[in-house]
């Protein structure tokens, strides 16, 4: 058969790109490693000798406070106990954000209707300073885990919502036809041009929607709570424990790092048919 | 019935677009056009004349301004159930792969995933693609892609098959073969084919009756008929003198509406 052939031919000489990209990799590394050392080293030096650790902290500080966290807990019980209802106050707000927002985005992506009518709504709600809503919502939930996971919804709900109508805006109109004709009804429709067609679109959100879930559980403890890493946060801002604040600080960061490279594995598994 | 329905029926066929400036734009007027089952058609015309707008009418895929449109005797209202259609650009899935892509006609027709699936590799085989049934589309070749569209189209047994310059994008010697490909796959369905193309030289080899349209607004111009007799060898027939007449005959009718075409094109531009 003449039209078939998939062969990638490369030309380079293999011997003499290899070894310089595997030397540079290095050198990245290395110089990575020298600038933290560089920053937390001079950070260290200049909180012993010139500026107030009290308020600046320094390195070592911090890594005591962690250590002590998690070895002995903090004064509100096992640093475990903390993290573990944020995480569940990010992840509940951020799964159910991201349902309805995917489900109302490709509806009303789909629908013109429906979205020249609720045009104006949606911008005006996204137009609110949607942390603000964390205060009422404390007044509404109280301080358990709901009004937490009511923050964390409406920060994540946004900016899943308005990629999944995008992404069901931009299903190419020939593909569109093309199914059409072979049979499909509205609802296989959905299922199998418009919501793959929408997923890069979708999971490109997911990506800073998680970021957002943690920042809403924060902030909703720190506005009022009993448990929690925002609630330590809050704490230590109140006995001016400065190292108590970069402590929580670096714990959400490696949870939020963990969670990127969660949804990394799941992005992969699911646009496996795109050309990498 | 003491007389044949057509497979295809176009009275009076017109579609008026909205324009961008807020006024209209007629893509085709008062077409009229029977095609029986089994009859190869192809329509021919300058570019941008409003070929491709004949077979969005008969598809059901835009509604008639005015005139009459059936498809085996009953009026296109909605898109009836038993039209394939193979566009120009790529159609298929991305997100599935070769045999999900052919089987999806069965599958949005409740055929279960076994047997959807099973039928897909009959089509696989039958167009050439054994071993490739695991492939997305964008590890194919273009012309591999138009494979598959063709096994995607074919496989739900359209008694109406619809073409808009499928095999356009393809170089030349690849598109011979998908013609002659799809001579042997259309040969003994019975389908009635409407195949839009501005290549007369495929025009000619491929059809029984050739339409000639207008500039836009698409009218019919002429039809000529083509008696080369079938089986057709697409890329040996092209040297027969019955051929070259044929498309003298054709191309007399055409160049005419390609002038006026350029023209409004230069004036534009």
């Amino acid at each position: 058969m003449a039209d078939v052939g998939i062969a990638m031919v490369d030309n380079r000489p293999a011997e003499i790109t290899l070894q310089p990209l595997k030397e540079r990799r290095w050198r990245v590394y290395a110089g990575r490693l020298v600038l933290v050392a560089l920053w937390l080293g001079s950070w260290e030096v200049a909180g012993t000798y010139w500026i107030d650790p009290f308020f600046y902290s320094k390195p070592s500080l911090i890594w005591q406070k962690l250590v002590d966290w998690f070895t002995e807990g903090t004064s509100y019980g096992s640093i475990w106990l903390q993290i573990s209802y944020t995480l569940q106050e990010a992840v509940y707000g951020f799964a159910l954000g991201a349902i309805v927002g995917v489900v109302l985005g490709v509806v009303l992506g789909r629908s013109r209707f429906l979205s020249d009518v609720l045009a104006p709504f949606i911008k005006a709600a996204n137009a609110i300073p949607r942390i603000v809503l964390a205060s009422l919502f404390v007044i509404w939930f109280g301080f358990g885990m709901s009004s937490k996971v009511a923050t964390a919804f409406v920060l994540v709900f946004f900016g899943v919502f308005f990629n999944a109508f995008q992404g069901a805006r931009e299903v190419p109109k020939v593909i569109d036809d093309n199914s059409r004709i072979l049979g499909a009804s509205r609802l296989q429709m959905m299922r199998t041009v418009v919501l793959p067609s929408a997923t890069s679109w979708i999971l490109a959100s997911l990506h800073t929607a998680f970021g957002f879930a943690l920042i809403g559980a924060i902030v909703g403890e720190y506005t009022g709570a009993d448990k929690g890493l925002g609630m330590l946060i809050a704490h230590s801002q109140g006995t001016f424990d400065s190292a108590g604040i970069y402590a929580a600080m670096i714990i959400m960061t490696a949870l939020a790092l963990l969670a990127e490279a969660v949804l990394t594995l799941v992005e992969r598994r699911l646009t496996r048919w795109q050309p990498r | 019935m003491t007389q044949t329905t057509s497979a295809i029926r176009l009275q009076r066929a017109t579609k008026v677009f909205p324009a961008a400036g807020g006024g209209t734009f007629t893509a085709m007027r008062e077409v009229t056009l029977d095609v029986a089952p089994g009859e190869f058609v192809t329509v021919v015309g300058p570019t941008g004349c409003g070929k491709s707008t004949t077979l969005a009418l008969i598809s059901g895929l835009e509604p008639a301004s005015a005139g009459e449109v059936a498809v085996a005797g009953t009026p296109v209202t909605g898109i009836p159930g038993n039209v394939g259609y193979m566009f120009q650009q790529d159609a298929t899935l991305p997100w599935r792969t070769v045999v999900d892509n052919v089987a999806l006609g069965l599958r949005y027709r409740g055929v279960p995933k076994a047997e959807a699936r099973e039928r897909a590799q009959e089509w696989v085989d039958r167009v050439g693609l054994r071993g490739f049934e695991k492939y997305y589309p964008h590890q194919l070749s273009g012309g591999m892609r138009k494979r598959v569209a063709m096994a995607q189209t074919l496989i739900t047994e359209p008694q109406i098959l619809l073409l808009d310059e499928p095999f356009g994008a393809l170089d030349v010697q690849t598109r011979e073969l998908m013609q002659a490909e799809l001579l042997r796959l259309w040969a003994g369905t019975g389908a009635a084919v409407v195949f839009v193309t501005h290549d007369l030289t495929e025009a000619i080899a491929l059809a029984d009756r050739v339409v000639v349209m207008t500039a836009a607004p698409a009218t019919i111009k002429s039809i000529v008929p083509v008696t080369l007799p079938r089986p057709r060898d697409v890329e040996a027939i092209r040297l027969d003198p019955a051929f070259l007449d044929l498309y003298r005959e054709v191309w007399d009718s055409l160049r005419e509406e390609v002038e006026i075409a350029r023209e409004r094109g230069a004036r534009r531009g």
